[in-house]
């Protein structure tokens, strides 16, 4: 049994009179890909939310590497090694691809705050190439000196995945990378997430899509009500009644 | 979109030294070269360099400068009342004073973002205004304003020489700051501004800056620490503010308080988003057109305006001077505001903007923002 | 005590004139979305309209001065006096009041034209761009009004019945020594009649409903198929009506420059982020909160604690709370928080 990196611990959240979270218990074991489903309104997004510091929960614990993460800003999570693909794309429209990924990249090396005001970015060559292979890695290296703005939805989000590797994060968050995107272009981004998958690093992605689930997953959790109704590997999730019928709606996969 | 190289900035910086350098000479002909006039090109030059460092930047809008403009100017005046004429220390104690005041009202300021942090930073600024009228009135002598006088200590000047018979002027070691050598000394310093100005743009910390105008969310969740940087940022252009502040003194040693109005912020606001905010180059030629019409048309008058008209029509020119005659002289203002509202509406993005449309129209091929890549920029150095 | 009631009466109609104002601001704000920096140029034209009608009334010719007789002497007389005798000297006199009748249509033709002509082009874009083009709006309109009356305040006196001081503390038993001018006794009056009456409007006919629910949420109300493109155009005019009333009332206690305009931006502004952006009730409760402090504020004895503190108290409340509750003391929750 490998080390638990990310554990959400209890955790209680609700808005007004709703309960968005209710006792949400989750682990997260390094290395694996960690899908989470569950009908729409089940608290997915709430959770990562929490898991970022953009939400502060009621209740509860998360910890991350054996700290907790509650309470700390945003950017000090992500320093801490957790990224995240939000639900609709966060990119800088009115940057270059180029420079898109190397913010983040800046980020890595220099940490939160650095006066660098005197050097070039021309003469910053290991971050201008790396950013440059890492847009060839998700094929959108044609248009590195286009606005990120321009970009088409799909490509926009395939963006936001390469500002995310680009950190290599401990833990990766995915909001429904695939949502709204062609067949095409989700197909392509199975690609991306089982080469991503062989770098070993720890991923949580949630997705409507089963397809997707059942092809990259290790590790399957359903979030129903705000709550882990049922955890286990893909196999354990496809036989599984309660999910069936919580969530499936009694179809067979 | 573009990062040029290193060299490549240094072949711009080279150029625009001699252009500015030059100014006398080539201004001449447009009736624009001489020094009193040249000198106001160049600091307020300084100053909407400086303020496009925020807002062009960032995208903070702040009508708060006009308040460390005037803090410049006052610690200018007091040098040069309590120690030495000298412009050096007046400079040094307005920089460094302007910007710890601008670290005061930005720290506060910044804790909110659009439009709050415009009122707030308007707030500041009338506070300011009022205060230098009220209870600041012995350090800025209120309505009169902080002038020179006879019997100022100027402890080191006197330590050094008996004191003369009249009002003693600013200088730098003897060179007087009136005339050409004053021009030139606000030159260099133009210059050493917009070299700096040059280095943040093209560095990663403008790099940083601009990402946080486009998506600051996205910025805090890429692991980074927005408020220092937008913190310096602010300090870095009231600090810029703070220079023009204190040459505007060494020009004329009188620093009055309606400098400070909030309004005075609003011009540099015009001067940076008429040449073109977030560009290097635009707010310099906001304030080169603004300064030169100004100078021309607060001068115009009727008789001039149907001098003017004189090669029309008597009734012709009867009527133009009737349409016109508002917007000049007295009525500069009304112009101003009628620019500003005009280059919002049509060319936000100002006279850079426009140049880049005209380019693109003579081109003949889709508009392309991205025409020396970073790429090029690359090769060209790698080439030397 | 009777120097407090004193004080709170000092900061009611200053505080009226705030409430006015940014009850305008705020609806411009809360449906249109748009920043209206050109805000305090409506009150200056409001506080115009006074003074161009009074211009109207007093049209005069030259007419013998028969009280002197052992030369020929003219004087300026207005044609209302020469044609109406006395009646027409009570219409002058009254003629502030007089006025709004006239600043209605005048001021709904302005609101209707800014709208129509520049405001409505930047509904979509970014708060910093609206600022900016509404600040541009301003300039013009106070340098045209500069241009057309001199940058002196013109004096624009209230009919003389009201010139004198109510004596308010006999009348509730308070002592003599609190009295109050009649005529900031009236604006207080007029003040909340006006509110009431927006607040009126917008309860209870089905317009104001519309207008309600935009404020609340602007594109379910554009889904449901009503035209909020007009309402707009309506709102705006209703708020520059409101704005200019306001300074139409407020030229007899502040001779009307024009300058006053900014003067008075910067302070509505203050009110509107202090009751809350986009709370109607907030911007009338914090304009008079405001009003009565800065009074307090500008009294001898807190002076002499805290010098210069009456030039400064509106803003620090401002800093203050924009810092520590930025919705505002009443706006709701979640709306421009940021």
């Amino acid at each position: 049994m490998s080390n638990i990196i990310l554990e959400i611990d209890n955790v209680q959240k609700s808005f007004g009179g709703l309960k968005a979270l209710h006792n949400l218990n989750l682990q997260v074991e390094e290395g694996k890909v960690h899908a989470i489903i569950g009908p729409n309104g089940a608290g997915k997004s709430t959770m990562l939310n929490v898991c970022i510091g953009r939400l502060a929960p009621d209740s509860g614990v998360v910890t991350f590497n054996g700290e907790n993460v509650l309470g700390k800003q945003p950017h000090e999570i992500n320093q801490a090694g957790i990224s995240r693909v939000f639900q609709t794309p966060e990119i800088f429209p009115d940057l270059s691809l180029l420079q898109n990924v190397m913010i983040p990249a800046f980020a890595k090396r220099e940490g939160s705050f650095r006066f660098n005001m005197f050097s070039n970015l021309c003469s910053e060559k290991e971050v201008m190439d790396e950013a440059s292979h890492i847009l060839h890695d998700i094929g959108l290296n044609e248009q590195e000196h286009d606005h990120a703005g321009s970009l088409s939805r799909g490509d926009k989000r395939r963006l936001e995945l390469a500002m995310c590797l680009i950190q290599h994060p401990k833990l990766l968050l995915l909001d429904e990378p695939t949502a709204g995107m062609a067949r095409h272009d989700t197909n392509r981004t199975i690609e991306l997430l089982k080469k991503i998958k062989e770098t070993g690093m720890t991923k949580v992605i949630i997705e409507h899509d089963m397809h997707v689930v059942f092809s990259v997953a290790d590790h399957i959790s359903v979030l129903a009500q705000g709550t882990i109704i049922a955890s286990g590997t893909p196999d354990d999730i496809r036989g599984n009644p309660k999910v069936q019928e919580a969530y499936l709606g009694g179809a067979h996969l | 979109m573009t990062i040029p190289s290193f060299k490549k900035d240094m072949f711009v910086m080279l150029i625009f030294s001699a252009v500015i350098l030059t100014m006398p000479m080539w201004l001449k002909p447009l009736g624009a070269g001489y020094p009193d006039l040249l000198q106001k090109f160049a600091i307020f030059g300084i100053f909407a360099v400086g303020y496009n460092i925020l807002f062009g930047l960032t995208g903070y809008l702040s009508f708060g400068h006009a308040a460390f403009l005037g803090v410049g100017s006052y610690t200018a005046v007091w040098s040069f009342k309590l120690l030495t004429m000298n412009v050096l220390p007046a400079i040094l104690f307005s920089v460094v004073l302007s910007g710890i005041v601008a670290a005061i009202i930005g720290f506060i300021s910044l804790r909110r973002s659009g439009i709050y942090f415009s009122i707030l930073t308007l707030a500041f600024a009338q506070m300011f205004y009022n205060m230098a009228y009220s209870v600041l009135t012995p350090v800025t002598n209120g309505e009169t304003g902080l002038q020179l006088a006879r019997t100022d200590p100027r402890i080191i000047d006197n330590m050094l020489s008996e004191a003369g018979a009249g009002l003693p002027s600013p200088g730098l070691f003897g060179i007087q700051m009136s005339g050409y050598s004053g021009f030139y000394f606000c030159a260099v310093l133009l210059i050493i501004a917009f070299f700096i100005s040059q280095r943040i743009f093209h560095s990663p910390f403008g790099m940083k800056l601009q990402a946080i105008k486009s998506n600051q969310t996205r910025m805090k969740y890429t692991g980074y620490n927005t408020r220092p940087y937008l913190l310096t940022a602010f300090v870095i252009s009231g600090m810029y503010a703070g220079l023009a502040g204190a040459l505007m003194a060494t020009t004329d040693p009188l620093a009055g308080a309606e400098r400070m109005q909030w309004t005075a912020s609003g011009e540099v606001v015009l001067m940076t988003i008429l040449g073109g905010v977030g560009t290097l180059i635009g707010p310099l030629l906001g304030v080169g057109i603004i300064k030169y019409f100004e100078n021309i048309f607060s001068a115009l008058n009727e008789q001039a305006l149907l001098a003017a008209y004189s090669f029309m029509p008597d009734w012709l020119a009867k009527m133009m001077v009737t349409i016109t005659s508002p917007f000049v002289g007295e009525g500069w203002h009304l112009t101003l505001g009628a620019l500003f509202v005009i280059i919002v509406v049509f060319l936000p993005g100002g006279i850079m903007e426009g140049l880049g449309k005209i380019k693109n129209l003579f081109r003949k091929r889709p508009p392309d923002p991205v025409e020396k890549t970073l790429v090029e920029g690359q090769i060209q150095e790698e080439k030397a | 005590m009777d120097a407090i009631l004193l004080q709170i009466l000092n900061g009611l109609d200053k505080g009226g004139a705030y409430a006015l104002i940014a009850l305008g601001l705020t609806l411009v704000f809360g449906t249109l979305g748009v920043v209206n920096f050109a805000h305090g140029a409506l009150f200056m034209l409001g506080a115009f309209c006074s003074v161009t009608f009074q211009k109207l009334l007093t049209i005069s010719k030259q007419v013998k001065d028969t009280s002197i007789t052992f030369f020929d002497a003219y004087k300026e007389m207005p044609y209302l006096e020469i044609w109406f005798g006395d009646y027409g000297k009570t219409i002058i006199d009254w003629s502030v009041p007089l006025s709004i009748l006239f600043a209605i249509p005048v001021m709904l033709l302005i609101g209707l034209a800014m709208e129509r002509g520049l405001i409505r082009h930047f509904y979509k874009r970014t708060h910093a761009e609206q600022i900016l083009v509404t600040f541009g709006l301003a300039i013009v309109l106070q340098e045209i009004i500069k241009l057309s009356f001199g940058a002196n305040p013109i004096p624009t006196p209230a009919p003389e019945i009201f010139s004198g001081t109510a004596p308010i503390g006999a009348l509730f038993g308070l002592g003599e020594s609190v009295v109050y001018p009649w005529w900031r006794l009236i604006y207080l009056g007029f003040a909340f009649s006006v509110i009431g009456s927006v607040f009126a409007f917008l309860n209870l006919t089905t317009f104001g409903m519309v207008v309600r629910a935009g404020m609340m949420d602007r594109e379910t109300v554009g889904l449901l198929g009503i035209n909020v493109e007009r309402r707009f155009t309506i709102v705006f005019g209703l708020a520059a009506v409101v704005t200019g009333l306001a300074g139409v009332m407020y030229s007899p206690i502040l001779p009307p420059d024009y300058h006053m305009g900014m003067d008075f931006l910067v302070l509505s502004f203050v009110v509107v982020v202090v009751g809350g952006m986009g709370s109607l009730g907030g911007a009338v409760a914090a304009g008079f909160l405001l009003g009565i402090l800065q009074s307090f504020a500008s009294m001898n004895e807190i002076k002499s604690i805290i010098p210069g503190i009456d030039q400064i108290i509106i803003y620090l409340v401002a800093v203050f709370i924009i810092l520590v509750r930025p919705r505002g003391l009443f706006g709701r929750e979640g709306v421009m928080e940021d």
